[in-house]
């Protein structure tokens, strides 16, 4: 897991695997924004992790944060109970994403520090800001393609407005 | 402050009714912070956690009342007012720092750990004009105390120089389940708030009400965490203010309410007999203790919840923000003793409760449904008679309201409706 919000910068990065990881990220953001959540799942590695947690959490080394799952399965059941069990008022989401700063860790691997803020959209037909933070990623190139092998979002405010359901 | 009986008209029938008008009433609202936030009752301030060392100071609320807790250089826990004796402005302004002295940034009036007054800048004046005047004395002010007991890692605190003993506040009952929960060294998982747009008794009802858990919380009930047809049962406190609500998984018999009732959460849980998770390590759980208690909710009244969710120990502490918004903060907890398994278990289960909690988030927006559905109709009432009428301990069903019940008995007597 990533203790830390600071990545450091790399010159070596190829500029064909920015793009591959430029379109990861703006792929999964679409993805949510389009209700196409179950393929959520199919950004990560089988193994791969998520968190969101917050940087007050980040920041004293805390493991609990908002949600934390472990493997493909986990975030297939995320899908599967805001789907059939989780009772909350629709909602949609736009995410903003900043550009990313990408270090070669080696193994085909990269960390990927990127900004992101989350507009939400309730069918009464407010638009409000919803969650600002950053996505710390380790990006793990695959045969058909990068996956995220591990995405901790640390949203910047300890408080989430009413409820999370739909991932960030 | 106007008199009780203008202010609210309660219905007849007593506490089975609850007028609307309680959720949304500014008037109402204001004689709340005075009776139960400045009024005879412990409030949870932080754990002991918060604060180990000398010089560790954490900020938080007594209804809309700024609160420093700090421990002192003699290991002594103090709570005081956030506001300067001077012009009343923030003395803290970290959620958490440590410090020496608590000085206010304004004029820089420095106060001990307790709360003394030590010094004023310019006392004498500067180049020996101005100045206070000759009879200033600093012993003289302080931050307004506030009344400070723990128990069992939890600070609470009160405003009021009429309130019981924590102890006699709590009862015998609330005691020693507080101190099956949290009779040991706790180590602090994680935490976050939410900020819920409802009246904060919306969600005091919520946390008593276990005829809705299972019927709202679907996963609740599609994974055999807790159903009203596993044994469980309600206890009151002796006021009725307080209240614990356990069940015990392992009695879990099927009962066929739940495959006929017209409940969503019966859909698809009840069918498939055995939980479908693809990552069923969700829910791995160890007994913890020996009275096969596998879920419990107690709260304190007026604002604290204790969680024990199979291993997830939780304090949710909810402080108002208004008469329609309010800030549900949650702290996820283990034991110092615990082990990597055990701690990665709890981990885990933290995906079960919180802002997007499997089996809970549901109640970030449940009770703003009851805020906007009320909020025109402060004349009409709640109907509040599932499980009779009134309210008592049942330790052979939660099928009831009781709680509920108990909370607006506990209301009416503390507010004088």
């Amino acid at each position: 897991m990533q203790t830390t919000i600071c990545t450091s910068s790399s010159p070596a990065v190829r500029e064909e695997v920015q793009a591959a990881i430029g379109r990861l990220m703006a792929d999964y953001a679409h993805a949510l924004d389009d209700d196409d959540l179950e393929s959520w799942p199919d950004f990560f590695t089988d193994d791969g992790s998520y968190r969101l947690t917050t940087r007050e959490n980040v920041a004293a080394g805390l493991p609990v944060g908002i949600i934390h799952c472990e493997g493909r399965g986990m975030l297939r059941d995320r899908v599967a109970a805001l789907r059939t069990a989780n009772i909350f008022e629709p909602h949609c989401y736009t995410h903003v994403l900043g550009p990313s700063r990408i270090a070669a860790v080696g193994d085909g691997s990269w960390r990927v520090r990127s900004n992101f803020s989350v507009y939400r959209t309730f069918e009464t037909g407010e638009s409000r800001l919803y969650g600002v933070g950053k996505y710390l990623d380790i990006v793990h190139a695959q045969g058909d393609g990068p996956r995220l092998r591990e995405r901790v979002v640390v949203l910047d405010s300890r408080c989430v407005d009413v409820l999370t359901v739909i991932p960030l | 402050m106007e008199a009780a009986e203008a202010l609210v008209s309660w219905p007849s029938e007593g506490i089975t009714r609850v007028p609307f008008q309680v959720f949304s009433d500014q008037e109402v609202y204001d004689r709340e912070q005075q009776r139960i936030f400045r009024g005879p009752v412990w409030q949870f301030l932080c754990i002991e956690q918060d604060i180990p060392e000398p010089g560790d100071v954490v900020t938080t609320w007594m209804g809309e009342t700024p609160v420093i807790v700090a421990r002192d250089h003699d290991g002594q826990v103090n709570a005081m007012v956030n506001r300067c004796a001077h012009k009343g402005a923030l003395v803290a302004l970290k959620a958490k720092d440590k410090v020496k002295n608590l000085t206010c940034v304004y004029h820089a009036w420095s106060y001990r750990l307790d709360g003394q007054l030590r010094s004023i800048a310019f006392q004498n004046g500067v180049n020996g004009k101005g100045g206070m005047p000759e009879d200033f004395d600093v012993d003289a002010h302080r931050l307004q105390p506030v009344r400070v007991q723990v128990f069992c890692g939890l600070v609470f605190g009160t405003l009021s120089d009429e309130t019981p003993p924590l102890d006699e506040f709590l009862g015998p009952r609330m005691s020693a389940f507080i101190q099956r929960n949290f009779g040991r060294p706790l180590k602090v998982l994680g935490r976050h708030s939410q900020i819920i747009h409802n009246n904060w008794k919306l969600y005091a009802e919520n946390v008593r009400d276990s005829y809705h858990a299972t019927l709202l919380h679907t996963f609740y009930t599609t994974f055999k965490v807790n159903r009203l047809d596993m044994d469980g049962g309600i206890i009151l406190s002796d006021r009725k203010w307080h209240h614990i609500s356990y069940s015990k998984r392992a009695t879990f018999n099927l009962d066929k309410e739940y495959l006929t009732a017209e409940v969503h959460s019966a859909k698809y849980g009840a069918k498939h007999g055995e939980s479908a998770l693809e990552g069923p390590e969700l829910l791995d759980a160890w007994e913890e203790f020996d009275d096969g208690i596998t879920h419990s909710i107690q709260t304190v009244f007026p604002n604290v919840v204790f969680q024990f969710t199979l291993n997830s120990l939780a304090i949710r502490f909810f402080v108002p923000q208004g008469v329609d918004k309010t800030e549900l903060k949650w702290i996820f907890l283990g034991y110092e003793r615990d082990t990597p398994e055990q701690s990665k278990m709890r981990i885990m289960q933290s995906n079960l409760t919180g802002a997007a909690g499997l089996v809970a988030l549901e109640d970030g927006c449940i009770n703003e449904f009851v805020q906007r559905g009320t909020v025109g109709s402060g004349r009409r009432a709640a109907f509040i008679e599932m499980g009779g009428r009134v309210a008592e301990s049942n330790e052979s069903s939660r099928a009831t309201e009781a709680s509920v019940r108990g909370f607006w008995h506990g209301y009416r007597d503390i507010m004088g409706f």
